[in-house]
């Protein structure tokens, strides 16, 4: 128990230490940088909570692509950032807000299951004991087979987005050279080479 | 008071004990790799590589360790000082930290994890941020080139690096790295009656997904003919233009780590891990440690080849490659392989 809280206490103060960090790093590029350890202190969290799958999950997708991509933003995008900060306490209030919604869920939340067992016992799936059924096993079953259709409309919104934002973006110019593979591979010294005889002095 | 140390403190030491092992051993290993490396570049092209330090230049490696430390770091005036030394050092720990869960031999793990092969896949795909770190903290252009390159050429290739991974894991049922080796102990030989050998691992009934990942793999570690983020011709050395001494060290070394962990990963996902080619009294005595260094040093060798004789691509084909041929390649084996577990009832 000891370890445990030890570890907690530390991914939980390196996450809310760089969380701070976000937002009031002057160098956009080291808020990102700070956002991905957020990201890898959370994933550390879900962990200590044997929630092993989801922890692997949120490495590989928020940190391992969601993140590069934020990355590859900021670093590309020339903005004067002194410029761009100087609005920034007017949307304080806003923030606060937004963060106070958070916080009350989050208490209603937690605070529910804590305060009455009896709710935590009225969920529909009740999370398998990590003994009998592995984590991505009882993710897999809750996902592919109870709520297997939900799951694939979800996948196919996801898909008609991708699809949406290609169309959007793509620019398919007609006056450039392409490289056509299959054309090349299919060449043969009868298709693709004339031999001629040359006579000296005269040329073709 | 003895219950602390023997619940808290002899565990840690263990599990200290065992990393530090292994990763002396990694090190040392990856020494000679790189020596193994030059030397089979060397005789493709009729040359006789180092062979001045130590009998046959063995000990090469370990003269350009002292002299990567022995040097002076230089870091770029307009560089941003924090991220320019923190690149290799990410890179560095990410590259070794995915040796945590390879099984060596039958239960040699440090740590042998539910969901192993998800963590080297989540780990590996952090390895990107060395790079782009690298290329964005020198401030120059062909560091800056390098990283973008590298960073596309790396993110494309996981997709199907991913999904090959998705397609061995359904003929295995376990995320656990131990339990793909034990799954390939039986396989298509003993399906047709012969004794257990080296047919029943799945480089043979996966064969297009073994030959895929293994050409991800060379593009994912950024090795020739996808090295186009450190194209000499082009861009001098990449992201690593700015880089000197140790810090150098650390970015070739965690690429080299890299590598080793893809022929690791190779050698597990489809050449049977520690097993023995063949069921027999002499071969089943060498320990699986050894037949393990074999496939990885065989896996290994055809890098170097691929590196001495293959010329390097374009980047338009290098993007079409990963997206055009092997993402829809590698989703319908996908596809036909999970039909064909289903349907034959394989999957159990």
């Amino acid at each position: 128990m000891g370890l445990h809280a030890i570890f907690f206490y530390l991914f939980a103060f390196v996450a809310v230490a760089s969380a701070v960090m976000v937002v009031s790093a002057r160098n956009p590029v080291h808020s990102v940088l700070f956002l991905i350890l957020v990201f890898f202190n959370s994933a550390g969290l879900f962990l200590l909570t044997g929630a092993e799958f989801l922890a692997m999950l949120l490495l590989v997708v928020y940190i391992g692509a969601v993140a590069v991509l934020f990355l590859f933003v900021v670093m590309m995008l020339d903005i004067d950032f002194a410029e761009f900060r100087q609005g920034v306490l007017q949307y304080a209030p806003i923030g606060a807000l937004v963060g106070l919604v958070v916080a009350a869920e989050l208490i209603l939340v937690v605070g529910g299951s804590t305060l009455s067992p009896q709710a935590a016992k009225s969920v529909a799936m009740p999370m398998p004991d990590i003994a009998e059924r592995q984590n991505t096993a009882a993710l897999g079953d809750v996902l592919y087979t109870h709520y297997v259709y939900f799951f694939e409309v979800a996948g196919l919104i996801l898909l008609v987005a991708m699809i949406g934002a290609i169309v959007l973006t793509l620019r398919h110019r007609q006056n450039i050279k392409r490289q056509n593979i299959a054309r090349q591979v299919a060449r043969t010294p009868e298709t693709g080479v004339e031999i001629v005889k040359v006579k000296s002095g005269q040329g073709l | 008071m003895d219950s602390i140390f023997s619940t808290y403190i002899w565990p840690a030491l263990i599990m200290v004990g065992h990393s530090l092992l292994t990763l002396v051993c990694l090190l040392v290993f990856i020494a000679f790799i790189l020596l193994a490396d030059r030397k089979v570049w060397a005789n493709v092209q009729l040359r006789r590589g180092p062979n001045v330090v130590g009998p046959f230049g063995l000990f090469q490696s370990f003269a350009d360790l002292l002299k990567f430390i022995l040097k002076e770091p230089i870091i770029p005036a307009g560089a941003n000082k924090v991220v320019f030394l923190l690149a290799p050092l990410v890179s560095v720990v990410l590259a070794l930290a995915t040796w945590a869960v390879i099984p060596l031999n039958d239960g040699w793990a440090v740590a042998n994890i539910n969901v192993g092969i998800l963590y080297i896949f989540a780990i590996s795909s952090l390895e990107v941020y060395g790079v782009i770190m690298a290329g964005w903290a020198s401030n120059s252009k062909y560091p800056f080139l390098g990283a973008l390159r590298s960073a596309a050429q790396m993110v494309s290739y996981e997709v199907s690096i991913g999904i090959v991974i998705v397609t061995v894991l359904l003929c295995v049922g376990s995320l656990n790295l131990q339990d793909i080796v034990y799954a390939q102990k039986t396989g298509l030989g003993t399906m047709i009656g012969l004794p257990n050998s080296f047919l029943d691992w799945h480089w043979l009934s996966l064969f297009p997904m073994f030959v895929i990942f293994f050409i991800s793999g060379l593009a994912e570690t950024n090795r020739p003919p996808f090295d186009l983020p450190e194209a000499e011709s082009e861009l001098v050395a990449g992201y690593m233009v700015e880089y000197s001494s140790a810090p150098y060290m650390m970015l070739m070394l965690s690429e080299y780590a890299a590598i080793m962990l893809i022929c690791a990963l190779t050698t597990i996902l489809f050449l049977g891990g520690w097993l023995p080619p063949f069921d027999f009294w002499l071969i089943n005595w060498v320990p699986g440690i050894i037949w393990f260094l074999i496939k990885v040093c065989m896996v290994f060798f055809g890098f170097a080849m691929a590196k001495a004789i293959v010329p390097r691509y374009r980047y338009d084909q290098l993007m079409r490659l990963g997206w055009k041929v092997f993402l829809p390649l590698s989703l319908g084996m996908l596809v036909i392989v999970a039909f064909v577990l289903k349907l034959t009832g394989w999957a159990g």
